[in-house]
């Protein structure tokens, strides 16, 4: 398993990003200020309480979000100032996506659910079955290509939203206290799965509250009231296979 | 992505709710069945309606003679002679928008046969006249120009009479009947044509050649026509165009200053057939109308159901958004739902409402024609329903904030 901090070409960079929301006469200042880097090959965690900015801070990188000031450069483009439109497509091309409640299509089978992306990509239909197959037999599922939802468990579920997020080969993907949602035995196999993809050159951001969860990360960036207090590289825990 | 990406995402989302995307099209459905069913029974009622005035003349015009005032007591129109046999043939060949023109000259008589009679009303007139009243041969011929010029006794039966005097449905041509003790040879059997609108039996009739009539049963004057001129327009259109070309002609040749009444009077029967019709046009179209307001109503109906939708689904719409969707993707997915379930209800409707005229037209003796204009059009305007309430659902929906979407319980 590497251990290195990457390969020092930035695929995130943030200058002065702040987020301001206005709440009747108050200013909210959800990120105040922030400059954060982030190179290809990194496995970073973002630290922080509820409130404490965190989930504004994944929002804006991930773009689903613009902020209200600063400039954010991923893999190379300027992305605060896109529209709607174009930040999907970043989104699309780019990014990949892991949530807390995994957010799958209920009453689609797993194969579909990973397709989705593809579908946004406009693939055709043939190479979308078969790269989410591909997926899915990476995250370890590839016997359950047509079970719905609600037919796997919890830590399965998690798996295939981690397929979904692969699937379109990106260069970063986020997640979002993606071990929120699962007991710690299927924490454990979730974030050796992270590890995994992270050994395999994909870059990944996540986000948590947990202390013991960013253990597993190979730097951790905490957040406090919309600035970041501290930004501490680590030799990542390894995450054992549950005995 | 592309369009044809969409329409199986839409169908999908669809099949996953079949109770419901059923109860959303039935909007549709009973508003399209029912601009379906009831403008086929309005166009019945119309083809009916139209068919009785068919059946008393093509375009038809009655001439008839001028008054006379005999003691401070009006005659009514006719009771003076005033139409002359030239007068007829001025008619035939000097006013275009005629068609045909026949003379007629009615009056009741009893006719024997071997050893039945029949009392019944005998019309002297032309060959035109069958044209214009739309009478057609059953058996044997039509009595032909040379008939009425030879004044030759021949007689054309209804079938009513013939009936009567011969038996149900037996064939009278050849035979030899008698009026007032005078042999009438039958030539034809007029087809059935059955009864007017106010009862009166058509078939209940017969008819010889004028001069016939004028020589066997009235006598009288020769020079002027005592009864009516039958005249058919060359159209339906052209009936006033007639009118006005008999009046002049006849005031001309009748020698009518400027302020002189016409000795004559013309009663345009299309005129009554074409109130009735536009009548039944206007009952068409209300109904049509309120079957209109139905399929608006199913079309809110689905708005309806996609708005729930909308706020049903918002956390798949904000996946979607996450992985990649544009907001014009997910307008086009809502608008693609909302269209199939308009369109789905819209051929239903067409089935339904098809298969309720036929059984209405059925039941009540009316031919039934397909509108295959009314099919598109209510198909059509059920597709446009759709969109027109499928858009403001699908665009709450492209507009949604992933982040918010995402976050939504």
């Amino acid at each position: 398993m590497s251990t290195e901090a990457g390969t020092h070409r930035p695929l995130v960079i943030a200058e002065h990003l702040t987020k301001v929301y206005v709440l009747g006469d108050n200013e909210l200042r959800a990120l105040d200020d922030v400059d954060l880097t982030i190179d290809e090959g990194e496995f970073v965690a973002i630290m922080g309480a509820s409130g404490s900015g965190k989930s504004t801070l994944m929002n804006i990188l991930g773009c689903l979000d613009r902020p209200t000031s600063g400039r954010y450069v991923l893999d190379g483009h300027e992305v605060s100032r896109l529209s709607r439109g174009e930040l999907a497509e970043v989104r699309n091309e780019t990014i990949g996506f892991v949530f807390q409640s995994f957010n799958l299509l209920a009453r689609t089978s797993a194969v579909e659910n990973v397709e989705l992306p593809l579908v946004y990509a406009g693939l055709p239909r043939r190479e979308r079955r078969e790269r989410a197959r591909d997926a899915l037999e990476r995250v370890g599922l590839g016997q359950r290509l047509d079970h719905h939802p609600s037919q796997l468990s919890g830590g399965q579920q998690q798996r295939v939203a981690i397929a979904r997020a692969i699937v379109n080969r990106p260069k970063l993907v986020f997640a979002d206290e993606p071990t929120g949602n699962l007991d710690t035995r299927t924490s454990v196999d979730v974030m050796r799965l992270f590890q995994e993809l992270w050994s395999g050159g994909l870059t990944i951001v996540y986000v948590t509250h947990e202390p013991d969860v960013a253990r597993y990360a190979s730097r951790v960036v905490t957040v406090r009231d919309g600035r970041i207090v501290s930004d501490t590289r680590q030799d990542p825990a390894r995450a054992e296979k549950a005995a | 992505m592309n369009l044809a990406n969409v329409m199986p995402i839409a169908l999908t989302a669809l099949l996953r709710n079949k109770t419901r995307s059923f109860l959303t099209t039935l909007g549709v459905i009973i508003g399209v069945a029912s601009v379906i069913s009831m403008v086929a029974v309005g166009e019945g009622a119309k083809a009916r309606v139209s068919g009785v005035f068919a059946a008393m003349g093509t375009n038809m015009l009655i001439v008839l003679s001028g008054t006379t005032t005999t003691g401070g007591v009006a005659g009514g129109f006719g009771s003076m002679p005033t139409l002359t046999w030239e007068d007829l043939s001025a008619i035939r060949t000097q006013a275009p928008a005629v068609r045909w023109a026949a003379p007629g000259e009615m009056g009741k008589v009893t006719i024997m046969a071997q050893d039945q009679n029949w009392t019944t009303s005998l019309t002297g007139s032309s060959p035109e006249f069958f044209d214009i009243r739309n009478w057609t041969i059953g058996k044997g011929s039509l009595f032909a120009d040379t008939d009425v010029q030879g004044a030759n006794k021949v007689i054309v039966l209804g079938a009513t009479v013939s009936d009567k005097l011969f038996g149900d449905g037996a064939d009278p041509v050849g035979k030899t009947v008698r009026i007032r003790s005078v042999p009438f040879l039958v030539v034809g059997l007029l087809q059935r044509k059955g009864q007017s609108p106010m009862g009166t039996d058509y078939d209940d009739a017969a008819f010889i050649p004028i001069t016939t009539f004028q020589n066997q049963i009235q006598g009288g004057l020769q020079k002027y026509i005592s009864g009516i001129i039958l005249v058919s327009a060359v159209s339906s259109d052209d009936t006033h165009r007639a009118q006005a070309e008999i009046t002049s002609l006849l005031r001309d040749r009748h020698h009518l200053g400027p302020n002189d009444d016409d000795d004559f009077s013309i009663r345009n029967l299309t005129e009554l057939a074409n109130a009735q019709q536009s009548g039944t046009q206007a009952l068409t179209a209300l109904l049509a109308a309120i079957a209109a307001v139905s399929l608006v109503v199913g079309g809110i109906g689905i708005m309806n159901i996609m708005l729930v939708s909308v706020t049903e689904r918002t956390r798949e719409i904000g996946v979607r958004m996450a992985v990649g969707a544009k907001p014009w993707h997910i307008l086009a997915q809502f608008l693609a739902e909302a269209v199939t379930l308009s369109m789905l209800g819209g051929i239903m409707g067409v089935v339904i409402g098809s298969v309720i005229a036929r059984v209405v037209a059925a039941r009540l003796g009316w031919s039934y024609s397909a509108r295959v204009d009314m099919i598109l059009v209510s198909f059509g305007f059920s597709a446009l329903v759709g969109v027109g309430f499928g858009l403001y659902p699908a665009r709450k929906a492209s507009r949604l904030d992933p982040i918010e979407a995402l976050r939504y319980e």
